[in-house]
């Protein structure tokens, strides 16, 4: 946003309220990059559909660029030949951005464990958080959208990751 | 019919052909590797046969023996109805024989995983590099001395060497020299929208018409092949689930029916039953699916909430019946894992005549007679019966074509002979023409399930077979043979006796095959899956050459491509 480059504000009386107010908008208009492979991305297509209807936490605007989006979801197994694309649209997505784990592979690798399967995204990528199931029900991933909302709320300009210190 | 087949290729090929060991009644020569390509010419050409579709290639390894390698062909004949399968031994040494793609273009990928995965050198292929696994991948996994664990990191995308307008992938090795349009190479996927995350297609561009296109698959590769092989045979099916993860159930079946054949056992009429109604809903969550992806790719965004609101109701059938959604593992080998639950029929009764026809009706009112729709579809992508055999389609992109094949009718399996219902046929094989023919399905599945709940016969939910099926818990505390039978079970597992068979069932995309080796223990030997999409892409480049990219995505998607049978 540029905002939190600005050392007067960093270093002014008024952050709480500033992070109070950026942090609530951050929250709830989160634009997920939906980068599904596998079987958990139909039920991320579930979640986004009608009936769970992701727009309730105002996450609908799924954006399939990295450029527009802010929350990666990885949705599926990570193959060792994939596992260099998703690199680089972690890398593509600005800051600030969080990244969750859907599902068991992308957790851990699932009932995955051979010669092509990547043990866990977060032997690639930082990872905010792991929702486990094969796959996840829906209610399952709102809980992790609920759960990324709630570390947002917690972010100050002041973070490290802001300041680039 | 079915022995005409050997004895004919015996007496044409008396020095090239043998007969392989007789099992479960499925015709199997063993060829030698130097006639190979005159007896699939001979097999595909003889009008009493005409095996034109060519379902599988795959690879076999046997370190014990003097032929090592092993290569597996599943032919199939529209005529007569029947499979053969031939087998070619080859030595470690020296692991070639010919290609096969000048009979069958089907080949083509067949062979690329053949080699990818076993090394096996198929002379005079066109393009024959690694497949599913990446190009710095070292030694094949599938054979048996590589070791299950030993993972190989890719640390950068794969380059396929068009970018560079190399020779490599592209076939005719040109750079622009100037005098040709010029062109321009554009990567869509695998992180684009259409290509389901993981596909990845090359495109050569003269403006926005496209030229060349190469598909580029196996990001999804997570190696169900290998890993089944470690596994006890009952342990297999959660792996099946993943497969085609639209329709878990039909693979649930499919894959129970290959190992009930191998075990020689019949489930009973009500598991038949209850098997074909399960099937059949999966077809139509599996249609609604792909028609609603199909549609929000080329831009048409309100029948996506259609579909998905009646696709909910039928997860809730399937979550009802196996507590899960999506990864189903509802079947057992021999039976299911529990019979329906109070109350399910008269729900599903409600729902495939309320709801699901209501979603058919609403997507039918706001597409089939949409102008623009009709314009983007209609003449797009069109394939002829001829070639989109010999490319190995099977299911709706086939019978989109005008042949009216279907394992359900061809080889009635389950009962499916007693239902009455249709195959739908379109007459262009274009993406219109496919949609319409899934729209058509589903209400035939429909008409098929309606049948099914009237039908549906009492009876036990697991065969009475003591190699497969557990005991009563009760007798299992208080009597000894029981108490034997089910640490047994538990310890050893299925164990079916030795020998191979191929079974196919008519999944979403089409035929389903599982080609299942044992040798006699707890454990498949080899386990490969013919998966119907895996054909069907491959003809992608002709399918979208000289059209626009905008059709590209139309076409991609009316195919219905699931990465995970299709990269497994």
């Amino acid at each position: 946003m540029g905002i939190e480059s600005s050392r007067i504000l960093r270093n002014s009386p008024f952050v709480k309220p500033i992070d109070a107010i950026l942090n609530w908008c951050r929250e709830y208009s989160c634009w997920p990059y939906a980068f599904g492979t596998a079987c958990c991305a139909i039920e991320f297509m579930a979640v986004a559909a009608s009936h769970y209807d992701i727009s309730r936490f105002g996450a609908e605007v799924i954006r399939f660029s990295p450029r527009q989006a802010d929350l990666l979801v990885v949705s599926g197994t990570i193959s060792e030949k994939m596992a260099p694309i998703l690199k680089k649209i972690y890398d593509q997505i600005c800051e600030p951005k969080w990244v969750m784990a859907h599902g068991a592979c992308t957790c851990s690798g699932g009932i995955y464990d051979n010669y092509c399967t990547v043990q866990g995204i977060d032997t690639i990528i930082p990872v905010d958080v792991y929702v486990p199931g094969c796959p996840p029900t829906p209610e399952a991933f709102l809980d992790g959208l609920i759960k990324i909302q709630k570390i947002i709320e917690g972010e100050s300009i002041r973070d490290p990751k802001y300041c680039g210190e | 019919m079915a022995d005409l087949v050997a004895q004919t290729l015996l007496e044409k090929f008396p020095e090239a052909v043998s007969l392989a060991p007789d099992f479960r009644d499925e015709e199997a020569v063993c060829v030698t590797r130097e006639s190979i390509i005159q007896v699939l010419r001979f097999l595909y050409s003889n009008p009493d046969t005409e095996y034109t579709l060519l379902e599988d290639i795959c690879g076999a390894d046997y370190p014990g023996r003097e032929d090592r390698f092993e290569v597996v062909y599943q032919l199939y004949s529209l005529k007569t109805g029947g499979h053969v399968r031939l087998k070619v031994g080859l030595q470690e040494e020296d692991p070639t024989l010919p290609t096969a793609i000048g009979i069958y273009k089907a080949a083509d990928w067949f062979e690329r995983e053949a080699f990818d995965q076993y090394g096996i050198r198929f002379e005079g292929h066109p393009n024959l590099r690694r497949v599913l696994n990446h190009e710095d991948f070292v030694g094949h996994p599938l054979r048996k001395d590589y070791p299950i664990k030993k993972r190989q990191k890719l640390t950068r995308p794969t380059n396929l060497g068009w970018e560079e307008g190399q020779s490599r992938g592209n076939g005719d090795g040109s750079e622009q020299t100037g005098e040709e349009p010029e062109w321009m190479t554009l990567n869509i996927g695998p992180a684009h929208p259409t290509m389901h995350g993981t596909l990845r297609i090359l495109a050569r561009l003269e403006g926005e018409t496209i030229l060349k296109a190469e598909p580029e698959i196996g990001y999804l590769h997570r190696g169900f092949e290998k890993t089944s092989e470690a596994l006890t045979y009952q342990q297999v099916i959660p792996l099946t689930d993943r497969l085609n993860y639209c329709s878990a159930m039909m693979n649930n079946v499919g894959y129970c029916r290959a190992v009930e054949k191998l075990l020689g056992i019949e489930v009973s009429k009500r598991v038949q039953y209850i098997r074909v109604i399960v099937s059949e809903l999966s077809r139509i969550i599996d249609h609604l699916v792909c028609i609603a992806a199909n549609l929000v790719d080329i831009g048409a965004l309100t029948p996506y909430w259609y579909c998905f609101r009646e696709r909910e109701n039928v997860y809730e059938l399937l979550e009802a019946l196996c507590g899960s959604r999506l990864t189903t593992s509802y079947t057992r080998i021999g039976g299911l894992s529990h019979d329906l639950p109070d109350g399910w029929v008269d729900k599903c009764r409600e729902y495939i005549r309320d709801r699901i026809p209501r979603a058919i009706e609403e997507t039918e009112t706001l597409i089939t007679k949409n102008r623009i729709f009709v314009d983007r579809t209609s003449g797009v992508g069109a394939i002829s019966a001829d070639e989109a055999l010999n490319w190995g389609f099977t299911g709706p992109c086939l019978r989109a074509s005008g042949v009216p094949f279907d394992v359900r009718k061809a080889n009635p399996y389950y009962d499916y002979d007693k239902f009455d219902f249709d195959i739908p046929v379109g007459s262009n094989g274009d993406t219109y023409d496919r949609y319409l023919v899934r729209m058509e399905e589903m209400r035939q599945s429909l008409r098929i399930i309606e049948q099914a709940l009237d039908g549906l016969p009492e009876g036990p939910i697991s065969v009475e077979d003591r190699r497969v099926s557990l005991p009563e818990k009760d007798a299992v505390y208080t009597k000894f043979g029981p108490l034997v039978q089910h640490t047994k079970l538990i310890v050893d597992g299925i164990v079916p006796p030795e020998g191979e068979v191929y079974s196919v069932t008519e999944a979403a995309n089409g035929v389903l095959g599982f080609y299942i080796v044992s040798d006699g223990t707890k454990r498949p030997y080899r386990i490969k899956v013919r998966p119907p999409c895996f054909a069907i892409f491959q003809a992608l480049p002709q399918l979208v050459e000289g059209s626009m990219i905008a059709d590209l995505i139309a076409i991609v998607g009316s195919l219905n491509i699931i990465a995970g049978e299709l990269d497994r």
